[in-house]
């Protein structure tokens, strides 16, 4: 059952050399926990962006907290692209593992329902199937008999993210941020943080339980109030688009990028 | 105020959306979603549009994945993929440009590419640079193939490719695109200069026909607003349009 502690202690779940899976930036990123795991100095995460990442992958991997990468895509849309990633990338200091979207939920679902493998269609002539050999190609046992791919089932270590509530018996209520409920189905525990904690149990809500995480599948849970600042979290708040772009422009060096960590992560300078 | 390229662009594939029901548009993508939600606008309801990355503009409530299992079902009509590269054949790449292993660049990734590519029946791709860099005989890393072979499961690929100067089809037969019509203002001679790959073209190519008076007003209006708020940077650099953080 999850217990609730602070920040600090929560992270703690997240050990060195850890597969970490995290969620993309529409279904609620635990970005106060991100910068509490880069000043804590986590290192070798091997890193697993449900699908696709913006602001949480790269800093982790700017940081150097990532020695290995499981993305469909790390950038920021129309703002530009994610100068870190794309640094350590082109100077081959981050090995890769280039996906596609529903590859990943594909070997998730795999990991949630205990099976071996998951089915996922299309891939065959790219070269991202060129380039995983750890997938296959099998023949469908059943007619018409085509060439199908499969990936392996995925089970991450932790899962991080970022939700609105939970209550006294560590229940989370995730809304319609369903991906939260799969990745933390398929992962062996999960650390959450919460904009708050509520008095009644939400479970026992018929309108609030269909999106509620029963609190066998977490672990740690800690308050985060705006814990996915910059990032737009629900209908609770926006992106900060402003940030977000600034940090584009700085961290387009490392000297850059290392004073952003220090105004921002090991707040060294006075905002 | 004059035609923006962006404005031929999304009256353009407007019209390739004609008559289709269930419209998903992904990352980074305000062109197609400004044609999007002028179909709904228009012709209200209009079509079901579903804007992958941003829950207050889809319909779906099993997470991210609903749109690949919904794909792949074929309850999803058009998508819209861009390209660091696209190449003759169809093939769209989203990686990287020179060898994978070691890249002069490096693009965020593939998306929902390689899976989205083979499941939608009408694929359009758009591409704001025109030149013989971005469109070339042959992509550097192949995010996903513009055609398959025989035997492969495929409902679906590109049909249409459109670029600031002219609108190609996509001959899934032949592997190659056609030429359709060119953007005023535009000469075929500036398509066969900036353009990589061979393509077939007719002997006198139409001029795309332009956006109807009232389809612009409604774009410039209702439709702006609306992708501002999605894509402040777009809606600021288009439309001079300031919205949140972004004043």
């Amino acid at each position: 059952m999850a217990r609730i502690c602070d920040l600090d202690e929560a992270i703690a779940g997240i050990e060195d050399g850890a597969l970490l899976a995290i969620p993309a930036d529409y279904a609620g990123n635990a970005m106060t926990a991100t910068r509490a795991l880069i000043r804590r100095g986590v290192k070798e995460l091997r890193l697993l962006t449900v699908p696709t990442s913006t602001l949480q992958a790269e800093l982790l991997i700017g940081a150097g907290c990532v020695a290995a990468l499981e993305t469909s895509a790390v950038g920021f849309g129309e703002l530009g692209s994610a100068p870190r990633f794309t640094a350590a990338v082109k100077a081959g200091t981050l090995p890769i593992k280039d996906a596609t979207c529903p590859a990943i939920h594909a070997a998730l679902r795999a990991g949630e329902m205990g099976n071996p493998f998951g089915p996922i269609r299309g891939l065959i002539g790219s070269d991202v199937l060129a380039n995983r050999p750890d997938w296959r190609v099998i023949q469908n046992p059943f007619p018409p008999h085509d060439p199908i791919v499969v990936v392996p089932a995925i089970r991450p270590d932790v899962a991080l993210f970022h939700a609105a509530m939970a209550d006294r018996a560590g229940n989370v209520w995730i809304g319609r941020r369903r991906d939260l409920f799969h990745i933390a189905h398929a992962s062996m525990r999960s650390i959450v943080t919460v904009e708050r904690i509520v008095e009644d149990n939400l479970l026992q809500d018929e309108t609030l339980a269909p999106a509620t995480l029963p609190s066998f599948y977490l672990d740690r849970i800690a308050v985060a109030p705006r814990g996915a600042w910059p990032l737009k979290f629900g209908s609770e708040y926006e992106e900060d688009t402003q940030h977000i772009l600034a940090y584009i422009r700085q961290a387009a060096t490392e000297e850059g990028f290392r004073r952003y960590l220090d105004e921002h992560v090991f707040g060294l300078v006075a905002a | 105020m004059e035609t923006r390229e962006e404005e031929v662009l999304i009256g353009v594939i407007h019209r390739l959306i004609q008559g289709t029901g269930h419209i998903a548009v992904g990352a980074n993508s305000p062109i197609p979603a400004a044609a999007a939600f002028l179909a709904q606008a228009l012709a209200p309801p209009g079509p079901i549009v579903s804007l992958q990355q941003s829950p207050e503009n889809n319909l779906w409530t099993d997470g991210g994945r609903e749109l690949f299992d919904c794909a792949s079902q074929g309850r999803i009509d058009v998508f819209f993929f861009s390209g660091a590269q696209i190449g003759g054949q169809g093939d769209i790449n989203l990686v990287a440009i020179g060898d994978y292993k070691s890249p002069k660049a490096r693009f965020p990734g593939s998306y929902g590419s390689a899976h989205l590519y083979f499941m939608v029946p009408r694929i359009i791709l758009f591409r704001t640079e025109h030149s013989r860099r971005t469109l070339v005989e042959t992509v550097d890393f192949v995010s996903a193939p513009g055609v398959s072979a025989p035997g492969v499961y495929r409902r679906g690929g590109p049909v249409a490719l459109v670029t600031p100067l002219c609108h190609f089809a996509f001959d899934k037969a032949k592997g190659r695109f056609r030429l359709e019509t060119v953007h005023p203002g535009h000469t075929v001679e500036e398509v066969l200069d900036n353009t990589g790959f061979a393509f077939d073209r007719p002997e006198a190519a139409p001029v795309t026909p332009a956006l109807g008076a009232d389809a612009m007003n409604l774009l410039r209006g209702t439709v702006a607003e609306k992708i501002a708020r999605i894509y402040p940077k777009f809606g600021s650099d288009v439309w001079g349009l300031q919205e949140r953080s972004m004043a």
